[in-house]
């Protein structure tokens, strides 16, 4: 089978789990069987090629240009951690579907698991190093959602956040990592990489590098100072513990380390880090095991010790040690993972995991009993079981390994960390279920059914047939270890064989052993000295160190966020000019290179009248309806540059503009109040004059510069203007770059206006329907009301000039493509024609004419021009692409027909569609204030009549 | 001319910084409608100022103005009154639920967010 196809089933599976969840709890634990095992059954069909030691590759260009390729390797380490990850996960399954309570959601956590799966199986089989991070961060992210499973649970939810906090923060540093490593080589492929050794080692980088990414493994794997979180996320449900954090994710790390084993180690630094944090991790997890009174988190800090066993062996950086690594992996997880289910079988029947709750249970579940206590030996390192030989081979490698100079360091921790782990394994044995059967377990224990304690018992068969005949296991382990090794070093010759002779690492052996028996017999005082030792709390350093980030996090972000628009605005502006200060002395300014055009009287008259106008406004603000008319006059004067300076679409668009914002502004108006306070003091108006003066001189020094020099490269107007008539079909080149060159901006556009318009019905929505509501019904016209609510003069003109704008608006949309207008200016046309009827009618006379609403509109205009887009896929050219042709109907001229034509009415509904709901919109607000207003809009307001105009709570309307 | 369409953009631009900084929303909304206005005229400016030659092709006539800045402008024109819409509706939704129309938080707001920040 494909290893894409391998790859993808978990996550195809993922949606399988949620759609089952109806069909019942063994169905849904049943389809997800069924695509585990279908990736196990297509992961052994590359067996063979696999066996005759080839590599299979499989290659998909993802993004090229940044080397990130969907590029998956299958050699014989992946195949062994795909078939780790698929078998056991198989087992898992089974096992969580008697394990999971009738109240949990099964789809749920099936869907998580297939995605965790999935993303291993990508991980262990990606030749990208990019793609293995996208992988390794997916791990991360879906162990988070499998330790919080139990969202119920606070321990459920810290463990979770913990553990995404800590893996997290070591991929982001991977990432790094990977990112040098891929920049030293030239290449993300894992095949370039690690066939290029010499070249990383050499490296300047490869420090950096290797601490990166050795940063990202022990943070995965749990590695001292990195391995408190594995512990907390022991409280996801039992089946998570024993496949994450027994058999998988953990292992994650270690698999990298061991992929990246070629190239990254041999060197000093290697092997100090890596051994050093290794033996380390293996000592003080062995002996806060010991010390443990919860079953599953005496079993999380064994498989701490037991995954710093496994890094201290590739830390050696020799090929016995790599082999030995490998070899552990495999037997860890099968008794592990065996040990944790007992762990949760017990959990289940005897309802609480404290082991000083426990104890005798071997007659009420000899079962149990019998699957737990061969596998804890195994752990041990009782011989005639798997865990024996690798632990054998490890104590082997300790005597060989000198750390710091100091040649008893090494073998003597590890003899040490063995006795406390043969410690911890017969305390599991005899304080679980030897012992008399007690009275007072909160539930009565007893077997399970098969489906609870079959996927242990099988994992037991390979720790036994294993532990009895290693032969069988050497071919495969020695087959990974060659693709570990990846020719940097030789496979070992040794032996897998239980007997080795009087060797030293046999008398460790039987140090530990017996050492970890008489450790066990001093239980009770040993536990008291531990009690009494200080020592400090992982989590409660952890917390801290968060609570500090937080802390810190928010005194810098209050500072500057405080709050107050004014500020933001007032560093923004200091900051834009502190910056084009600089740019301006460092920079340097080229010479003039165009003449200053001369200057006529009229142009000049309407200088003066747009700086009186803007200075009146600043001047004259308070006054809020003086300054929304000094507003319009700005608008205006803008307007009449546009026309001057020979741009009359913009003048056309500028002008339609204006009219229909201070509308909208005036709606506005209708409520905020009418004079703005004077509230700032004297020095901080200077101060805000100072800094707009000074913006004020730079956007006037940068316009001036600007204005008289060319631009450094010819324009790409040139081009616009040649093209216009010949390509696009019209004459007036603005239009055709809005609907035909630029129509893909265009597009946005609309849509960005339609969106904003929908927003602004939105807020009005949410406004009208909270406690505003109440306070706009209960509110008091503060201006005397118009005595005539619709002026009959007024209803009349706007009636009778409708159809003329109207005509107006369609004649400036049809001759747009050549002469001054289009889509948004006759749409900006025909809204005001609208809007005329509404200011002169009244909103409900206007509403009950309006035959389709504003939304369909604009959704409407998007659509058109969206299609009219698409339209150019059918005869093969690209989206947006344009056709014209020029049609003659006898009475007429001979006239243009382009498809821009139909894009510009699809722009012309959607501004028709936003100002109209925007403006409608803020409508809706006024019309809610007052009484309903009439029906019939000629009508003659009677209560202006019979009360005095202050303070009457009139009609009046929109 | 150059000189005067420069100045005009620097009167915008400093009338709409200093109103910017004003402290209740009408003024501030004002403010970036000068500051819109002064970033449309320099944008429509970038492409020269030229006078009587319109961007529409005729037959015989060799020069136009640059008609890019042009369509671009007019884009941003209509895109600034969807924009100014949406920050009205927002200032008239603050002051209705508040009866305050202050841009900057006010201290009595203060209070009840640092008791819900710990």
């Amino acid at each position: 089978m494909s290893l894409f196809l391998i790859v993808a089933l978990p996550f195809i599976g993922a949606l399988l789990p949620g759609l089952m969840n109806s069909a019942g709890r063994t169905a849904c634990a049943s389809v997800t069987f069924t695509v585990t095992l279908a990736a196990l059954v297509g992961l052994l069909t590359n067996l063979p090629s696999v066996l005759a030691g080839e590599v299979v590759m499989a290659r998909i260009d993802w993004i090229p240009s940044l080397g990130l390729n969907f590029t998956l390797m299958l050699d014989g380490l992946g195949f062994f951690f795909a078939a780790l990850i698929l078998g056991i996960g198989l087992l898992i399954i089974a096992y969580a579907r008697g394990y999971l309570a009738r109240r949990d959601n099964m789809g749920e956590f099936f869907t998580y698991l297939l995605l965790f799966q999935g993303a291993m199986v990508g991980i262990v089989l990606s030749d990208n190093i990019l793609l293995l991070l996208v992988f390794w961060e997916l791990t991360s992210l879906s162990s988070f959602l499998l330790i919080g499973y139990w969202k119920h649970l606070p321990e459920g939810r810290q463990g979770a956040r913990m553990a995404l906090t800590v893996t997290g923060m070591g991929g982001l540093a991977m990432i790094a990592g990977m990112l040098i490593l891929g920049q030293i080589v030239g290449s993300y492929d894992l095949s370039v990489i690690l066939e290029n050794r010499e070249m990383i080692q050499d490296s300047p980088l490869y420090v950096p590098a290797l601490l990166l990414i050795l940063l990202g493994c022990f943070t995965k794997s749990a590695q001292f100072p990195f391995h408190f979180w594995l512990p907390h996320a022991m409280a996801a449900p039992t089946p998570v513990s024993a496949y994450l954090h027994s058999a998988t994710m953990v292992k994650a790390g270690i698999f990298l380390m061991a992929r990246m084993w070629p190239v990254l180690s041999g060197t000093p630094e290697w092997f100090v880090i890596v051994t050093t944090a290794g033996l380390l991790t293996m000592t003080l997890g062995a002996v806060i095991a010991l010390f443990k009174h919860d079953l599953k988190a005496l079993l999380a800090f064994s498989t701490v010790s037991h995954l710093g066993l496994i890094t201290m062996l590739l830390g050696t950086g020799t090929a016995f040690g790599a082999m030995a690594a490998i070899f552990h992996i495999l037997n860890h997880a099968t008794f592990k993972a065996a040990l944790f289910m007992s762990a949760g079988i017990i959990d289940h029947e005897a309802h609480t995991r404290d082991i000083r709750r426990l104890g005798g249970l071997r007659h009420l579940m000899p079962v149990t009993f019998v699957i737990a206590t061969v596998a804890a030996l195994s752990m041990a390192g009782i011989p005639l079981l798997n865990g024996f030989l690798s632990k054998e081979m490890m104590l082997e490698e300790a005597t060989h390994t000198v750390l710091f100079n100091a040649p008893w360091l090494v073998p003597g921790l590890a003899t040490f960390a063995s006795l406390f782990s043969a410690a911890y394994s017969f305390r599991l044995i005899t304080h679980v279920f030897l012992g008399k059967i007690r009275d007072d377990y909160p539930a009565k224990p007893h077997d399970p059914g098969a489906g609870l304690w079959l996927p242990p018992a099988i994992l037991v068969v390979p720790v036994i047939v294993i532990g009895i005949a290693p032969f069988l296991a050497e071919p495969l382990v020695k087959l990974v270890t060659y693709d570990v090794l990846g020719g940097a070093a030789e496979v070992p010759k040794a032996y897998f064989k239980i007997w080795h002779g009087l060797v030293p690492a046999l008398f460790m052996s039987i140090i530990a052993v017996f050492g970890g028996l008489i450790l066990l017999m001093a239980y009770r005082p040993a536990l008291r000295i531990w009690d009494g030792a200080p020592r400090p709390e992982a989590k409660e350093i952890f917390e801290a160190i968060i609570a500090a980030a937080v802390a810190f996090a928010r005194q810098v972000i209050l500072s500057v966020h405080n709050g107050s628009f004014s500020r933001y605005s007032a560093i923004a502006a200091v900051t834009i000019l502190a910056l084009g200060y600089h740019a301006w002395t460092t920079g340097t300014l080229g010479a003039a290179t165009r003449d200053m055009q001369p200057t006529s009287p009229v142009a000049i008259a309407g200088w003066v009248m747009l700086v009186a106008a803007t200075g009146g406004l600043v001047f004259l603000h308070r006054n809020r309806l003086l300054a929304l008319i000094l507003i319009g006059i700005v608008g205006l004067m803008v307007s009449v540059g546009f026309v001057f300076f020979s741009a009359p679409d913009l003048a056309m668009t500028q002008f339609t503009v204006e009219v229909v914002t201070i509308i909208l502004l005036l709606l506005a108006l209708n409520f905020l109040p009418k004079t703005t306070p004077i509230e700032s003091t004297v020095l901080l108006r200077v101060r805000d004059a100072a800094v707009a003066i000074a913006g004020g001189l730079a956007a006037m020094a940068l316009s001036w510069h600007y204005l008289l020099r060319d631009t450094i490269a010819p324009s790409i107007s040139e081009f616009h203007l040649a093209n216009s008539y010949k390509g696009g079909g019209g004459t007036n080149v603005v239009n055709v770059i809005l609907v035909d060159f630029r129509g893909f901006d265009t597009y946005g556009e609309i849509i960005v206006l339609g969106i904003a318009a929908l927003l602004i019905y939105a807020l009005t929505e949410t406004l009208l329907s909270g406690p505003v509501r109440a306070r706009l019904l209960n509110r008091v016209p503060t201006e005397p009301v118009a005595g005539n609510m619709h002026p009959m003069m007024m209803v009349v003109l706007t009636r009778v000039i409708m159809p003329v704008v109207l005509m107006v608006g369609f004649y400036i949309f049809f001759r747009g493509h050549n002469e001054p207008g289009g889509g948004f200016i006759a749409g900006l046309i025909v809204s005001i024609a609208v809007v005329m009827q509404y200011m002169a009618s009244g909103f409900s006379w206007a509403s009950a004419r309006l035959r389709y609403p504003y939304h369909g509109v604009i959704g409407a205009g998007v659509l058109v021009a969206g299609l009219t887009g698409i339209g150019s896929w059918f005869v093969s050219k690209p989206f947006l692409t344009t056709d014209f042709t020029y049609v003659r109907i006898p009475p007429f001229n001979e006239f243009e027909l382009a498809t821009a034509l139909l894009f510009d009415l699809g722009v012309f509904l959607s501004v028709v569609g936003a100002v109209m709901l925007s403006l409608e919109s803020f409508s809706r607000l006024a019309r809610t204030a007052y009484t309903k207003d009439s029906e019939y809009p000629m009508d003659i307001d009677p209560s202006r009549e019979d009360d005095p105009p202050e303070g009457a709570p009139a009609k009046e309307g929109v | 001319m150059e000189f005067l369409v420069a100045s005009a953009i620097g009167i915008l631009t400093a009338g709409g910084i200093y109103l910017l900084l004003r402290l209740r929303t009408f003024p501030v909304i004002l403010g970036i409608s000068l500051l819109t206005y002064a970033v449309n005229v320099f944008l429509f400016a970038s492409g020269r100022l030229t006078i009587g030659a319109s961007p529409i092709l005729i037959k015989g006539v060799e020069t136009y103005t640059d008609p890019l800045p042009q369509a671009l402008v007019l884009t941003a024109i209509v895109i600034s009154f969807g924009m100014t819409a949406v920050i009205v509706m927002i200032a008239l939704g603050a002051f209705l639920g508040s009866n305050d129309d202050h841009v900057d938080d006010q201290p009595e707001d203060d209070a009840p967010r640092a008791e819900d920040a710990t």
